[in-house]
């Protein structure tokens, strides 16, 4: 069995229905893109699946390593592995990024029966993965995204992400805004946790994210509903014809 | 109302001082007797041929009124009212006018000095498309009410309010009293007893209103005071825009001005009333002036139903006026932008009340108030989310200007919650007029005046621009007028 | 109901009538707040200061006066974290030498007295007439007076205020704390009010700080969960004095903190971060006046508010500029958080300003946790709970984390954390 298994999804945000029916299974270690035009449910989708709440599950089943993701609650899903690195990542005035990052980590260490972690040598590793991505250490003192730039913002995700190891990373429309470096940190980011235990689901509008996170496959969403599936070169193909024949296509 | 403005500078160009609308009408007045009793009473309810109904209802109200005392809780001191002095009807002597054709030739020229076109000619030949219907309140009478036709091919109702109580008896009793009850407070009361005339306006359901309604009270007798009373309902759908202006003879004596206006709007309905309030000020000394305490609340009844209250309060020498809302209907909408300008010896304190009721209430409120001379101008305002008025909003902005420095400016909000799915921000910022602004438009060449009143009227843009354009216009040159000589 | 409350008031007439001859110090300031009192009693709503504040809890308690008895003193001195600083310890408002740390002779710049040996009313305005002050200057009997030297630095100073109460007879005490710092003086006062059972504490503490002196001021009170705590602090600044408090307001069952300065000299600096944090049916007001008498000074008023369960926090705050006080620099910022349906706040911040050339502003928010933070914390693994939990320490952080005293810090922060766990979610 796939470590991610959606089936007939169907969800709707105050009343109006946005996801229509998604059938989309991720087999563990690999990394999915879905791509999409603006409003075919790509954010939504995201956030069903983190468990926001306001995003109300209609139809369907969502199982995460054979459990019913849709019963947990947000904080359940992370220590079961998954982790939503946020299109517009949240501020939190008053709370500095290294004691929220130690006490997600040992919150969802506890989760796991795994014994909690020290500062020290919390600090260590956080060091370590802010090396890796090129980033200042400066960032562990400040409070969580606040007075960040957007560049900052989506590296901070990219940053957790590193530290809290998920099994399933959802990334949504990390690539809008950056620059071509960041763009880079970024990809770097994923590519160094890919392997056979972590698994993606890249979210974008555009293949250039693609060109450095090379995806297994790609779907393509509409109007709430995966209108063709492929290997990477759907995403070279969307990039020149564009998705409009690709929705007309589907709807014919 | 361009022709408003035009007439401001005309009237600006032949008087001398500050007040440009202080002239007095030479008229032949009848007056009722100095002095508030039963009597009084009686006889502005038989002048007026009121139902039986509605002097009980007054007389009821002045029953209420002997048990109360003036409040004392607003930042305004002032020597004693004296309210057996004062002439609680006045009324030009010609028998009331058919039409507008047999309107007193002397009024009709008073109005037209005023700027008020009453003469639908003359309204008509003013900028294509901003016609506005007049309803214009001379002391105790409503001597004119223009495009009453037009209006009631629409459905709508626009008339004095003594009109309606004979005319539309069931709707006046059904409304009258229903947002602001006899007994609401010591001015309301006093009104309820005597008021004597005001205007009455009804939009029935799913109409909008095809032009502006306005309504130009002049106080124009010596020692009387003016007790107008204004209903305006709003039904299913239904939108209106109204607007009030105020003017009053230069005077030694302090005249008193109680108004009660009550707003009711139904399902989805809309009314945005404007106020341009100019009563005489006093003069430099701070002898004279009109007394302005005045109750003014809209009920929000329906849902998705609004209220806005856009004022610019540049006259009176005390300002007492807090206009509300009571967000009863889900999801309604109350609004509240003021502009008050104090200057000499003027004292203001006035503000709004929001009372969120309701489920997914919003409030917005905007006050500029700008202090000068030796004047007193005081915010006050309350908001309040009661236990059912879940994700209610409340936005709150007061900026005070001070211009000089025997001025003062104060900021008195109530922020009362009991909903925690509430949110209210409330921000509120006292300062003068920036040097480096100043600097800045006298180095392009400005006087210093017209600095200063590029910059005020900078501070209250985003009031004024609530206003209709043609009022927007003539607010900016009242404001302007009313800062002459606090600079220097 | 008025009637009782009246009695309570008229209760408290009749115990100065009775005590009157046997009272500490001059008689006349004493007489005229009598008067005063005997014509007003305890205020009601309808008083404008008094419109949220209702004292009607009170009504129908017959007070006592505070006797000496064993008290419960060394458990409650157990709550507090280990410290080496000086300590002078009040029991129901009685100074306690047995029970207080300070060097005999006392130290170097610093000086320590009682008002039961040593009584003066100081200079307070309106100590007369306004309710909490007046119901003090009537009943006082002892307090702390303690006087810093010109340009002495006074170093940590612990004020603890224990009180025993009793259900059947409650005590009711009023305490009248003298802090004078001389010119150039420092010192760190830090009072903290513990409690258990009925009591009614009632202090009045004046301040008087002189040109280029500085105090920092921290405070905690965490009295008994049914006590009554009505205080009243008066703080006048000199030329260039600073005046910095950080206050935390987490007990008693009906609290009124009374806060008035009076910046009287130029450019000095008043400040004042505060915090209540309340569940179950308590009922707490933070009242402030602030006066700028002089130019170029500064103030900043930071309150926050997190309410619980049923708890109703109260905040007015006036600051009044004078026609003199050119270049003032006021700031006020009230902050609500409600965590619960029930809780309810009302805020009142005002401006009374005379003068032109100043920046003043105040601001507020009342509103629940951001949902959208919550679901972040969450979806990062946090619990619910915890999310909460962090995200109103947050909200507290800012005024904590500054305290630049590690002990005073430490009291506060252990308070509001013990208080957290106390909470079920």
């Amino acid at each position: 069995m796939a470590l991610l298994e959606i089936r007939g999804l169907a969800a709707e945000v105050e009343g109006k229905p946005i996801l229509r029916g998604v059938d989309l299974s991720l087999p563990e270690g690999e990394v999915h893109a879905i791509m999409g035009p603006n409003g075919s449910g790509k954010s939504t989708l995201a956030y069903v699946l983190a468990g926001r709440e306001g995003y109300h599950v209609s139809a369907g089943s969502v199982r995460f390593d054979g459990e019913d993701l849709l019963a947990m609650d947000p904080e359940a899903r992370a220590a079961a592995g998954l982790f939503l690195a946020f299109q517009y990542p949240v501020e939190l005035p008053g709370v500095g990024n290294a004691n929220f990052l130690r006490t997600a980590l040992n919150a969802v260490r506890r989760a796991r029966a795994e014994p909690e972690i020290d500062a020290m040598k919390f600090l260590k590793e956080a060091r370590a993965a802010l090396k890796r991505l090129s980033m200042s250490e400066e960032m562990l003192k400040r409070n969580v995204n606040v007075g960040f730039s957007g560049g900052e913002k989506k590296r901070n995700e990219i940053f957790q992400m590193a530290l809290l190891r998920p099994r399933l990373a959802i990334l949504d429309e990390t690539d809008s805004g950056l620059d071509i470096d960041a763009l880079k940190i970024v990809a770097n980011g994923v590519n160094a946790l890919r392997g056979e235990k972590f698994s993606a689901l890249v979210i974008t509008h555009y293949q250039r994210l693609l060109d450095h996170i090379v995806p297994d496959k790609v779907h393509v969403l509409s109007e709430g509903r995966i209108v063709r599936s492929g290997g990477p070169e759907l995403a070279l193909s969307l990039e020149e014809s564009g998705y409009a024949g690709l929705v007309a296509e589907a709807a014919a | 109302m361009s022709a408003v403005a035009e007439t401001i500078e005309t009237v600006s160009a032949v008087t001398e001082g500050g007040y440009k609308w202080g002239f007095e009408t030479e008229i032949e007045t009848e007056l009722a007797p100095k002095g508030l009793s039963e009597e009084t009473i009686r006889l502005i309810s038989a002048r007026k041929n009121e139902p039986e109904w509605l002097l009980a209802w007054r007389l009821k109200a002045f029953a209420a009124w002997q048990s109360m005392t003036e409040p004392g809780w607003a930042r305004v001191t002032h020597p004693a009212i004296d309210y057996q002095a004062i002439h609680y009807y006045a009324a030009p002597k010609k028998p009331a006018p058919r039409n507008l054709s047999e309107v007193d030739p002397e009024l009709l020229r008073t109005y037209e000095k005023l700027g008020i076109p009453l003469s639908e000619q003359a309204a008509l030949a003013g900028v294509e498309g901003s016609r506005v219907a007049v309803d214009a309140v001379f002391d105790s009478v409503s001597v004119a009410t223009t495009f009453r036709k037009t209006l009631a091919r629409a459905g709508v109702i626009f008339c004095p309010i003594s009109e309606a109580v004979r005319e539309h008896p069931e709707l006046v009793r059904r409304y009258l009293g229903s947002v602001v009850p006899p007994g609401d407070n010591f001015f309301a009361a006093l009104n309820s007893a005597v008021f004597t005339d005001g205007s009455f306006v009804f939009v029935p359901k799913g109409v909008r209103c095809p032009m502006e309604l306005s309504t130009y009270f002049r106080i124009n007798a010596r020692s009387t005071g003016q007790f107008e009373r204004t209903l305006i309902i709003a039904e299913d759908g239904a939108y209106v825009s109204y607007l009030e202006g105020c003017t009053a003879p230069m005077r030694d004596e302090n005249q008193l001005h109680a108004a009660v206006v009550e707003l009711v709007a139904l399902n989805e309905a809309e009314i945005k009333y404007s106020t341009v309030q100019n009563w005489y000020p006093g003069d430099a000394e701070g002898r004279g002036g009109i007394f302005n305490f005045v109750t003014k609340r809209g009920a929000c009844r329906g849902r998705k139903s609004k209220i806005s209250w856009t004022q610019v309060e540049t006259g009176s020498a005390i300002t007492w006026k807090y206009p509300s809302c009571i967000l009863q209907g889900a999801e309604s909408v109350g609004a509240f932008y003021s502009v008050a300008l104090t200057n000499n010896f003027q004292q203001a304190d006035t503000g709004t009340k929001m009372l969120h009721l309701g489920p997914d209430t919003k409030s917005t409120i905007v006050s500029k108030g700008i202090s000068a001379g030796r004047s007193n101008n005081t915010y006050r305002g309350l908001v309040r989310i009661m236990p059912r008025a879940a994700r209610a909003r409340n936005f709150t902005q007061c900026d005070s200007l001070l211009i000089g420095d025997r001025c003062g400016a104060h900021t008195v909000p109530y922020i009362e919650s009991r909903n925690a799915t509430a949110r209210i921000e409330h921000e509120a910022t006292t300062s003068k007029i920036a040097e480096d602004q100043l600097f800045y438009c006298r180095s392009r060449g400005l006087s210093e005046e017209d600095s200063v009143n590029l910059i005020v009227n900078g501070f209250c843009r985003e009031v004024l621009k609530e206003l209709p354009m043609e009022f927007a216009v003539e607010a900016q040159k009242l404001l302007a007028l009313s800062l002459e000589g606090s600079v220097g | 109901m008025s009637a009782t409350l009246r009695e309570t008031g008229e209760n408290f007439s009749a115990r100065y009538h009775g005590l009157a001859p046997r009272l500490p110090g001059p008689p006349d300031l004493r007489r005229r707040a009598a008067d005063w009192f005997d014509r007003h009693g305890l205020p009601d709503t309808r008083d404008e200061s008094w419109r949220f504040t209702s004292l009607r809890p009170l009504a129908g308690i017959v007070f006592s006066r505070a006797e000496d008895q064993d008290d419960t003193a060394p458990s409650l001195l157990a709550r507090l974290p280990p410290t080496e600083a000086p300590l002078l310890v009040f029991t129901q408002g009685r100074m306690r030498a047995d029970l207080s740390r300070f060097p005999a002779g006392g130290r170097a710049g610093i000086s320590v007295a009682s008002f039961a040996n040593e009584p003066s009313f100081g200079n307070v305005p309106d100590s007369e007439t306004e309710p909490l002050s007046a119901l003090n200057t009537m009943l006082a009997e002892d307090g702390a007076r303690i006087a810093v030297a010109p340009s002495a630095d006074g170093g940590t100073l612990v004020l603890l205020h224990l009180a025993s109460g009793n259900a059947e007879h409650p005590p009711a005490f009023h305490p009248r704390h003298q802090i004078r710092l001389g010119a150039g003086a420092r010192l760190t006062l830090i009072e903290i009010a513990l409690g258990t059972s009925i009591y009614l504490h009632n202090p009045l503490t004046e301040v008087v700080l002189a040109e280029q002196a500085e105090l920092l001021h921290l405070r905690l009170q965490d009295e008994s969960a049914a006590a009554f705590h009505l205080g009243s602090l008066h703080v006048a600044l000199g030329p260039g004095s600073a005046y910095e408090s950080v206050a935390l307001v987490r007990g008693a069952r009906l609290a009124r903190s009374e806060l008035t300065a009076a910046i009287v000299g130029e450019g000095a600096r008043f400040a004042l971060h505060a915090a209540q944090i309340l569940g179950g049916e308590q009922l707490a007001d933070i009242t402030t006046v602030v006066r700028h008498l002089a130019p170029g000074a500064s103030s900043r008023q930071s309150i926050r508010n997190v309410l619980t369960e049923r708890a109703h926090g109260v905040f007015q705050g006036r600051i009044a500029v004078d026609r003199i006080a050119q270049k003032t620099d006021g700031y006020q910022m009230n902050k609500a958080l409600l965590l619960s349906e029930e809780a309810q706040i009302n805020s009142k911040p005002e401006l009374e300003i005379f003068a032109d050339d100043v920046k003043c502003s105040h601001g507020a928010t009342v509103g629940a946790l951001d949902p959208n933070q919550l679901f972040y914390l969450q979806s990062r693994g946090v619990p619910k709970a915890e999310a909460r939990a962090i995200l109103v320490a947050a909200f507290l952080g800012e005024m904590l984390e500054a305290i630049p005293h590690s002990w005073g810090r430490s009291v506060l922060e252990g308070a509001v954390q013990s208080w957290w766990k106390d909470r079920p979610v």
